[in-house]
């Protein structure tokens, strides 16, 4: 059964449904037929979960394979599979286009039919970039994702919307032409080679399969990765997004409507990420090794920059957006760590920040659309007025600074861990986001909920109605249920974070079961700085 | 030559003969309407690709890879730009009728010189010797600058054609002095007795000298950066279907006779031309798209658009690869579809007064043309190579021949400046779809839609399927292709 052509297309048969047999009057329809799409296809990909095997290892790591000729004479082919990662990403997509779809009916009010058609489309981008093992098709959906997002910030966005539209669409796109040439780098060495440059190739048929890059990586020479590195790099980490590459990022999720700005955090940022964690690691070991450096730098700088930059917003989304940069940064410097501990975390929190960020994305939208801004100064003492929202909210927020008990808390702890075991002081400054981490959400949260309820305008708030809570509790069953028994997700990704590994660096596994950190003494004491 | 050999020459026979019936069609039935011409033209379009298809047919028995004392060839890579001219040329006829049925000028004399047209280009995809591929193109150029001052009491129209005349006819001089000097070294106008008399040769100035002014006349025709001055002016004076017309089929000619003269006659080079080439190809694309961006007329920008997009076809002419040829072709062809499309569209709003000609007039598309902003927007997307558009596989074959051919830093530039376009191709979404403008209904004609239809539908077919489009390619690039291996195992 073809199942991951049927994940991937059911969003897009539902958007053609929309656009082409409702009435674009018949508001009511059309939400319920967007609906019962993302909610269909959340339970058609939740039946990968008992069917996937997560021992499985080799070739049978990647599941559900699906393999058709597409291109012949250029050697592109359809082809879908999944591992564990993509399995988890995929079903945060599923989960979270549910959110987000049923997020939208208070949000918005105009142009319903392309609207929901258009975020329809998006999961199918997303779903298919997941799923594809064949580089010409990743980078099909990869694209085909930037034309929705691009329409559903321009329509349906703040004030500066075009502005927000065209920045996103722009800097992702010059990314992802770079990461172009990049795979295209790749595939002539695979095949004829590049003989102006005296680059031999290996001579294999040619492919873009990923599957075969991952075998042939470590055989391209060190200078040829360096440069094939930086083509990816560009795509992947603009989208992460990482700094300095960040600045469309808080642009695109103020001005996006709510629901785009969850499918944003949860699942767009999290296409950078994955594209570092599938091809960039296993592909380019060399490469990874050598720019291990300047990546932890820009992560470290990404981590405290983020959350320094948070605690002075004064709106709420812009807030949350900028908690991104900085919890994005531990993902990354958790997979340069190149440790399992490193990339399992890293993994993980990737899912984490999906949640916790879509969670907190849409508290916000709860109250922007009940008064129509969210400064922070124009809130205070929520928590009598709304103390369902403030329960919650506390929930969302205790989630992402990484609370033990949640899932914020595992992902970070495990990436700590991963990354200490490569580099103490790494660590140290990271330990030091955490702690910022938890500075600007609690001082948020402080500055909503708490004090007196002196706002004429916020006297009359109602509380979240059964629809936002309907929508916000199964995310904090996903947070506590992570956060308690982590095992099963960790499961699911063991297999192919080990095969990373072993990927990006070949030495691990015949090394010591956990080498031995070498930390000059000037670096323990640092760290003592940090604890005290 | 026998006379059975004529048959070779079928198309162009029948082409001209055409054209010249055309002409004298309002002449001797005076009764006949305006309209009529549409009609005739379309036929003789139709007659003549079946005629090329026949020969297609014949030649496959027989082979003959130069006729007519060496200065005429039909091999794959010939129909396939004559078919694709007289594809071209059909929709431009449905662009122009509805355009000139609102206006006092004759049809006839437009379509004949339209005809002529296709039969110099048709010379030129078939030229393997450099007086014919000169002849076909001076046939093309001197029907090209009656077409752009067809509309003879507008200033504008007139201006454009005097200085697309002017500047052409310089530029036919300068080519013209290039094969004079190729000629004096090499002592042959026949391409294949070029390429032998210079396997002999070592470095001759006079002869790089020739190349260089070859190059130069060739790069006027396709509006490659510095020889692209004139193409804003004659792009927005021109009738607006002279434009799509300068912008797709004269363009492609062009391209075609670049490939044969470069890579039959010239190979030996290819490490001269081709540094040359990718500096212009840069500035192409460099001065094009950010000229494009600050322009408020559509006609304008997709002027300098164009001139971007001949700097991303020079990357398949640099690349001497097989790989750069078959870019070459697919990108014609892609191309062809997504600009006749967005000429549709313009023409479709210039129809009833709502201009059409600036990027405010497409304000609120998406709610008076539904269908038309989508199509629009697809064709955009194609322009900017975004899959799943067809624009994407021509973008695709085209950076891949120049990083095969090691010219990584110029793939860069091509990529970074493709997303640069997207900005301004961007600017008309955003008018259609993120603003709201008059509510005015459109009315479009039916053969607007038509075209818009048809290339609509191959913009998304070959962008999802491209197969069909790839193998055709590859079996068309010919022997010009095998030259381009030749040269690879060569180096």
């Amino acid at each position: 059964m073809p199942i991951l052509n049927i994940i991937t297309y059911i969003p897009l048969a539902g958007a053609l449904v929309i656009l082409f047999f409702v009435n674009k009057v018949n508001t009511r329809a059309i939400r319920i037929i967007a609906t019962m799409t993302a909610a269909i296809d959340f339970v058609v990909s939740l039946w990968l979960w008992p069917n996937f095997n997560p021992k499985a290892t080799g070739d049978a790591m990647w599941q559900f394979q699906e393999r058709y000729d597409w291109i012949p004479s250029l050697g592109v082919q359809y082809h879908f599979g999944i591992d564990g990662i993509a399995l988890l990403l995929i079903l945060l997509t599923t989960f979270m286009g549910v959110i987000a779809v049923v997020s939208s009916y208070s949000a918005i009010h105009q142009r319903e039919k392309e609207y929901y058609a258009l975020l329809l489309m998006l999961q199918t981008g997303m779903i298919g970039t997941f799923c594809s093992l064949d580089f010409f098709l990743f980078y099909v959906f990869w694209e085909v994702m930037l034309v929705p997002m691009y329409f559903i910030i321009g329509i349906w966005g703040g004030q500066r919307k075009l502005y927000a539209a065209i920045k996103f669409f722009l800097y992702t796109l010059a990314g992802s032409v770079l990461m172009l040439l990049s795979i295209l780098a790749l595939y002539f060495f695979n095949d004829g080679g590049i003989p102006f440059l005296n680059i031999a190739g290996l001579g294999n048929a040619a492919t873009f399969d990923v599957l075969k890059y991952h075998e042939i990586g470590h055989l391209i020479p060190p200078t040829l990765q360096f440069w094939i590195f930086l083509g990816f790099f560009f795509g992947f980490a603009i989208k992460v997004p990482m700094f300095p590459f960040h600045t469309w990022l808080p642009d695109a999720h103020v001005e996006a409507p709510t629901a785009g700005s969850i499918i944003l955090a949860a699942v767009l940022l999290k296409m950078g990420t994955y594209g570092f964690v599938r091809f960039a690691l296993p592909i380019l070991p060399d490469a990874t090794k050598e720019l291990i450096w300047p990546i932890v730098v820009l992560s470290l700088i990404g981590i405290i920059y983020g959350a320094l930059v948070s605690l002075v917003q004064k709106d709420m989304k812009k807030l949350v957006a900028y908690s991104s940069v900085s919890h994005l940064g531990f993902v990354m410097i958790g997979m340069f760590a190149l440790n399992p501990m490193g990339i399992k975390g890293s993994v993980l929190q990737m899912i984490n920040h999906g949640i916790s960020t879509g969670a907190l994305f849409f508290l916000v939208g709860v109250v922007y659309e009940r008064r129509h801004t969210r400064l922070i100064s124009e809130y205070g003492g929520l928590a009598k007025q709304m103390p369902r929202y403030a329960t919650m909210f506390l929930i969302a927020a205790l989630s992402s600074m990484g609370l033990p008990a949640l899932n914020g808390f595992i992902g970070e702890f495990t990436i700590l861990l991963g990354v200490a075991n490569r580099n103490i002081t790494w660590a140290a400054f990271a330990a030091v986001g955490i702690v910022l981490g938890a500075a600007y959400l609690l001082w948020l949260y402080q500055r909503v909920f708490w004090g007196p309820l002196d706002n004429p305008a916020n006297q009359t708030l109602k509380d979240m109605n059964a629809r936002e809570l309907g929508l916000m509790i199964p995310l904090v069953v996903l947070m506590i249920w992570i956060g308690v028994a982590p095992k099963p997700f960790f499961d699911a990704i063991d297999v192919p974070v080990d095969y990373i590994v072993r990927k990006v660096d070949r030495s691990y596994h015949d090394a010591k079961p956990l080498p031995v950190p070498e930390a000059p003494a000037a670096e323990h004491r640092q760290v003592a700085e940090v604890h005290d | 030559m026998t006379l059975s050999d004529t048959i070779y020459l079928l198309p162009e026979l029948i082409v001209s003969a055409g054209a010249m019936l055309l002409l004298i069609a309002p002449v001797v039935w005076r009764r006949v309407g305006q309209r009529a011409a549409k009609w005739v033209m379309l036929g003789l379009l139709v007659v003549t690709a079946a005629s090329i298809v026949y020969c297609s047919w014949a030649v496959a028995n027989v082979t003959p890879s130069a006729m007519f004392g060496a200065m005429f060839t039909l091999d794959a890579f010939a129909i396939f730009f004559k078919l694709l001219f007289v594809l071209t040329i059909a929709m431009i006829v449905l662009l122009s009728d509805d355009y000139l049925a609102g206006t006092r000028y004759s049809s006839w004399e437009y379509y004949s010189l339209l005809a002529f047209a296709l039969c110099g280009m048709m010379f030129m995809a078939s030229g393997i010797h450099l007086a014919t591929i000169y002849i076909g193109l001076e046939l093309m150029s001197l029907s090209s600058y009656i077409l752009a001052g067809y509309f003879k009491n507008e200033q504008k129209s007139t201006e454009a054609a005097m200085k697309y005349f002017v500047l052409g006819a310089v530029s036919s001089a300068i080519l013209l002095y290039g094969i004079s000097l190729i000629f004096g070294v090499t002592g042959s106008l026949n391409l294949i007795t070029i390429s032998k008399a210079m396997s002999t040769l070592v470095t001759n100035d006079a002869l790089m000298f020739g190349i260089m002014l070859l190059g130069a006349g060739l790069c006027f025709k396709i509006a490659a950066v510095p020889f692209h001055v004139w193409t804003p002016d004659v792009y927005e004076g021109a009738p607006t279907p002279i434009t799509a017309f300068l912008s797709t089929a004269s363009k492609s000619a062009a391209f075609a006779i670049f490939l044969r003269i470069f890579y039959v006659a010239l190979p030996q080079f290819h490490l001269d031309w081709q540094n040359v080439l990718g500096t212009i190809a840069a500035l192409s694309m460099i001065v094009g798209n950010l000229a494009a961006i600050t322009q408020d007329n559509v006609k304008r920008m997709l002027a300098y658009s164009s001139i971007g997009h001949a700097g991303y076809v020079l990357l398949g002419v640099l690349s001497a690869s097989e790989m750069g040829i078959q870019g070459v072709l697919v990108y014609s062809v892609v191309y062809v579809f997504a600009t006749l499309g967005i000429w549709a569209t313009v023409l479709m709003m210039a129809r009833h007064e709502y201009g059409g000609e600036r990027v405010d007039d497409f304000e609120g598309l998406h709610r008076r043309a539904p269908l038309w902003a989508f199509a629009m927007v697809i064709f955009l997307l194609s322009l900017g190579g975004i899959p799943p558009t067809a624009g994407f596989i021509g973008k695709y074959f085209l950076f891949a021949a120049a990083v095969q051919a090691g010219f990584g830093w110029l793939a860069i530039v091509a990529v970074l400046m493709s997303a640069v376009s997207m900005f301004y191709y961007l600017r008309l979404v955003v008018a259609m779809y993120l603003r709201d403008g008059s509510d005015a209904e459109v009315v479009s004609a039916g053969s607007l839609k038509a075209v818009a239809f048809v290339c609509l539908v191959v913009t998304l077919l070959f962008g999802i399927l491209p197969s069909p489009l790839i193998d055709q390619v590859k079996k068309s690039s010919g022997w010009v292709a095998t030259r381009a291996t030749m040269l690879a195992n060569g180096r």
